[in-house]
């Protein structure tokens, strides 16, 4: 580990001043950034400590709540507004990680986290994400983990997360301050794609720092977070989908889908939404929503299964969120 | 010094004569309360005045030479002390009771992720800086022309084991199964990474390591630093886990030793975790062909297993695939052979349960599809083929509890073997489904020393360099010693992982607790007949209880006999001809229920049972103990625990605990175990046979059974990971 220095933000503005310094990372729960800076994938010469400022609480906001980006992963999964009105969220969080990391990630860090590509993780194999110009590791190497959706010659890595992939069927929105004022930032389009700077991986300018997440208005319906992997607890999706689904009658009046394990960000295509919107749930419905979000996707080698798998995930939640018969 | 060679049988069951009534019984492990409360200290742990710290750097080639090491890029960087490269440095670990260094020499480099260095530091986190920084140049051999893929190389030819004609058997044969098994390699990923602390005072080296068999490692160490036994001394007194891992000396003990001795002061080297699974001990990945060829009623005529695994160049040790293919099953027809493919990826050694774990998975799942072919409950057909003779030699089995360990597992199961037929059971998108196999491991024991000392006020000592790597030694030997001695087992103390105590074979092989075991009884035996010449009687008249002798109508408390003075005896166990003239192994048989995710292939274990034949049982608690984590273990051969390398540089990628998938609570559901009543005479003077390693030994086969009975999808490749499984159920949701 490179020898850093601390610094304690105080006050918003301070944080903000002080992340956008040189060789300077903010740290919140420090679950993911503390391996990294271990194994010295990450090397801050200074840490700016955000954990005191006011940002952990969970509150009433609009119609909707306001989530506090210092707010642990369990204190968000098990608050009652939460459980009652956005369980989508609860679910997601409880299928990530463990107990002990829940009770120390916050929102903000965990939108924030890495990819577990295990090139980026390892400073002795090339990675454009950890060191721009080395070169992709992954895209001839093993792929077991990677994205088969909006990769890059540069990177296919994923974003690992399950908290960010409900946000984005809830359509959430992320809270920005920075030294140049506030903003906010749909959780859609928070992360971005490879491209050709795959070292960029959210939207975040140099001192802005997260302060919330906001949800809107609860859509009720079925709320469903399925998990796709080898073991049932601490183990990073393979697929995973999360659903915010409402019937009227016979049809399908709300649709929400988005997924994870797939791509460099929490996956969310407005025509699956929409071609599901307005109709009445069948298996032929559900094949065409597969083929929407599997109709770019590009396997390589040992994830080629997460094709299929992302396909049987999609129909299979679908199913359960509306009762049709496979 | 009492001895004892294994020259025939011992029928006397001396323990089952004795009156104090511990031994077998579950007591607590006596460790227990200082594990779990974090005050036991592990090798790194201790409080080692002045001790400077090591971190390896290590190679980022797959072959080829160090041209130069840049000491100069770190020296100056603040606490810093040296940067130790030395050619006495092992580049791998020894292999399982080498009892000679590894290859040393980190200036050649064989595989990718091979420490070449030591930084040392003033901390832990500059040495890790230091060595992230240290500049190397390598001169790296061409990747191509370097084999990394044990498929694409000519391997070396095993001659093999054969016995008549096996195409033959095949051909003529009713019934018959072909098919070719893959399964990818494993860690042992024990909790407690390698570590060591070296320290030399008056030219002596005392290294607090975490180690298996100090008695080999000793050797090992000493010949590596061209030293003396007798100026070494190693300490394990706790191990967190080895699983095979720790069985040879490894990496960190000689260069920790080697950075002591340059830099003047204790020096502690803990690996990371990366380390631990790049530069330790791999289990080969194998591809295993099975070939059963059998008459109508599903009796074998025919056994074919045949095996390709791989290791570096130049290491003796291929993964013992076939091993209880052996003797497990008749069949007169018979080819067994393990080919090796000479492969750069790091060396493969044991990881529990070497062999079988991979071996009894595949011919079991072949088991069964001759069952199926035949028509016959699974039980009924592993039954029917358990041998009257040894099907290659002119000697008998020992005692062998394969035919009761099928029957009573399949009753506290609640088998039902009749109807077979696969997707019958559903539970919403689960498809329920339960398996069989047998579970075999070969016997093994080693020579043994003990030494038991017994204290005025009516206390004893045990001492042997033997280890506990969680496995329960500190429980048994001290129950061993309480019912020969008449002792509460809390009132005998128990000293081990010192190579200043006699030696013995450690812990491998499954043989520790009938070895070791073995010697403790002998070394109390030797104390009886003292005891009971005090009382002037024999030592067959000899009651011992509750700290009280007794011959006859004489009774003495010990206290009183000993007179103030301590007594003290050594036994020294050796095997004999017992080894050769016996066919001895420990058997168990596995029951699973699994479900399978119809549209995901996510197989969860539901039920899992065990049964087995240990011989004697010496701690009820901690056999079962072992026993859970063999069948934990075998739940992730199953499904989740596979090695993965990148085919360019033979790299492992998934060098954590995050990305190699052990089972973790929620993939292990209650399981059961049962322990069949015996007594093994052949095995050792105390009857008890191994039991760690059995119990990983098919129970993945029963897994993959239970996943063909649930959803109709054989697999052909282990772990059966979704990806595994999907084509399958795609095509049997088609059918």
């Amino acid at each position: 580990m490179r020898p850093f220095d601390y610094k304690r933000a105080e006050r918003l503005e301070h944080a903000g001043q002080l992340a956008a310094a040189e060789d300077t990372l903010a740290i919140a729960g420090g679950t993911n950034l503390i391996d990294l800076m271990k194994l010295q994938v990450e090397t801050p010469a200074t840490l700016v400590d955000l954990n005191h400022l006011p940002l952990a609480g969970i509150e009433e906001h609009e119609d909707g709540l306001r989530i506090g980006a210092l707010a642990t992963n369990t204190a968000t999964a098990v608050h009652p507004r939460v459980r009652a009105d956005y369980p989508l969220l609860a679910r997601a969080i409880l299928a990530g990680a463990t107990q002990q990391l829940r009770n120390k990630a916050t929102t903000g860090g965990n939108l924030c986290q890495r990819t577990r590509c295990w090139y980026f993780t390892n400073t002795d194999q090339p990675c454009n994400k950890r060191e721009p110009g080395s070169g992709c590791g992954a895209l001839m190497g093993r792929a077991d983990l990677h994205a088969v959706l909006g990769t890059s010659e540069a990177c296919i890595a994923t974003y690992p997360g399950d908290m960010a992939v409900a946000m984005a069927a809830l359509d959430a929105t992320v809270e920005i301050a920075g030294e140049k004022g506030s903003r906010s930032v749909p959780l859609r389009e928070f992360h971005l794609l490879p491209g050709d700077t795959p070292h960029i991986e959210n939207v975040l300018e140099p001192g802005e720092i997260i302060t919330a997440v906001t949800l809107p208005t609860p859509v009720g319906g079925k709320q469903i977070y399925r998990k796709v992997r080898e073991r049932s607890s601490y183990a990073f999706a393979l697929v995973s989908v999360a659903a915010a689904l409402r019937m009227e009658g016979e049809s399908i009046a709300h649709a929400a889908l988005a997924f994870g394990g797939l791509a460099h960000k929490p996956w969310h295509d407005p025509r699956i939404d929409d071609l599901l919107t307005g109709e009445k749930p069948s298996m032929a419905l559900f094949d065409k929503a597969a083929d929407l979000l599997l109709e770019d996707a590009q396997g390589y080698g040992e994830n080629d299964a997460k094709i299929p798998l992302a396909r049987r995930a999609l129909t299979a939640t679908l199913i359960d969120a509306t009762g049709v018969s496979a | 010094m009492k001895s004892l060679t294994m020259d025939k049988p011992d029928e006397r069951n001396r323990l089952d004569a004795m009156k104090q009534g511990v031994i077998g019984k579950p007591l607590d492990r006596p460790d227990g309360p200082i594990k779990v409360s974090g005050v036991a200290p592990y090798a790194a742990e201790y409080d080692i005045a002045n001790a400077a710290y090591g971190v390896f750097v290590t190679a980022p080639i797959a072959r080829g030479k160090v041209a130069k090491i840049h000491e100069d890029s770190v020296t100056g960087m603040d606490g810093v002390i040296a940067v130790v490269a030395d050619e006495r440095f092992t580049t791998r670990a020894a292999q399982g009771t080498a009892g000679e260094a590894p290859e040393q020499g980190p200036g050649e480099v064989d595989y990718w992720g091979q420490p070449i260095a030591l930084v040392v530091a003033e901390s832990y986190e500059a040495a890790r800086d230091a060595a992230q920084r240290l500049k190397v140049d390598f001169h790296a051999d061409d990747l191509a022309d370097i084999p990394f893929d044990p498929d694409a190389v000519e391997p070396e030819k095993d001659e093999g084991q054969r016995q008549g004609d096996l195409a033959h058997a095949m051909a003529e044969a009713v019934h018959s199964v072909d098919r070719t098994y893959t399964t990818h390699g494993h860690a042992s990923a024990a909790m407690e990474p390698h570590a060591s602390i070296a320290e030399w005072q008056d030219g002596k080296l005392t290294v607090h390591a975490s180690l298996q068999m100090l008695n080999f490692n000793i050797a090992e160490l000493a010949d590596a630093l061209d030293l003396e036994e007798d100026d070494v001394r190693l300490v394990s007194r706790f191990v967190g886990g080895g699983f095979g891992s720790k069985l040879g000396v490894s990496q960190d003990v000689v260069a920790a030793a080697i950075a002591a001795k340059q830099v003047g002061r204790p020096v502690k080297v803990a690996m990371t975790r990366q380390h631990v699974f790049q530069a330790i001990m791999r289990r080969s990945e194998s591809t295993q062909r099975l070939r059963l060829a059998a008459d109508a009623e599903g009796r074998l005529t025919g056994f074919g297993h045949e095996a390709l695994v791989s290791n570096l160049p130049g290491e003796d040790f291929a993964e013992p695939v076939t091993q209880s293919s052996k003797f497990l099953y008749g069949g007169e027809n018979r080819l067994l052979r393990i080919d090796v493919a000479r492969i750069h990826r790091m060396c493969a050694g044991s990881v529990r349960a070497p062999g079988e774990a991979v071996g009894m998975t595949a011919l079991e799942a072949a088991m069964d599809e001759l069952a199926e072919q035949v028509g016959i409950d699974p039980v009924e057909l592993r039954l029917r083929n358990i041998p009257d003779k040894h099907p290659t030699k002119d000697i008998p089995y020992s005692s062998r509890k394969l035919a009761e360990c099928l029957k009573e597992g399949a009753a506290a199961f609640g088998w039902q073997g009749e109807d077979r037929k696969p997707r019958q059971r559903r539970e919403g998108e689960w498809w329920i489904g339960t398996g069989v196999a047998s579970g075999s491991r070969v016997h093994n024991v080693e020579e043994a020393k003990a030494r038991v000392t017994l204290r005025p006020g009516g206390t004893a000592l045990v001492e042997t360099d033997m280890t506990d790597i969680g496995t329960g030694t500190y429980a048994i030997l001290g129950q061993i010693a309480g019912e020969m001695l008449g002792l509460d087992p809390k009132d005998v103390e128990v000293g081990l992982g010192d190579t200043d105590f006699p030696r013995g074979p450690g812990s491998g092989g499954s043989w520790g607790a009938p070895s070791s075991g073995s010697a403790v009884f002998l070394a109390c035996e030797a104390l009886r007949e003292e005891i009971a010449s005090l009382l002037k009687g024999e030592e067959g008249n000899l009651t011992m209880k509750d700290g009280t002798a007794v011959v006859g109508n004489t009774s003495r408390t010990i206290d009183e006999l000993l007179g103030g003075k301590e007594l003290q005896r050594t036994g020294h166990f050796q095997p004999g001809k017992t080894e050769k003239e016996f066919a001895a192994a420990s058997y168990g048989a596995f029951f699973a229920e699994v479900a399978v995710n119809d549209w995901t292939g996510e197989t969860r274990v539901r039920r899992l049972t065990g049964a087995f034949g240990i011989g004697r049982v010496l701690n009820e608690k901690t056999a079962r103990s072992q026993c859970l984590g063999g069948m934990t273990w075998a739940i992730g051969a199953a499904l989740t625990e596979q090695l993965l390398f990148d085919p360019r540089d033979g790299h492992l990628v998934n060098c954590d605990l995050a990305e190699y998938h052990v089972p973790v609570h929620r993939d292990v559901p209650e399981c059961e175990v049962l322990l069949v009543e015996e007594r093994d005479p052949a095995a050792s003077p105390i009857q008890a046979k191994g039991v760690g390693e059995l119990s990983m030994c098919g129970a993945a086969g029963a897994i993959a059974n239970a996943v063909y009975n649930a959803c109709g999808v054989r697999a052909y490749s282990f772990p059966m990971t979704p990806a595994v499984l999907l084509e399958g159920l795609v095509e049997q949701a088609k059918a």
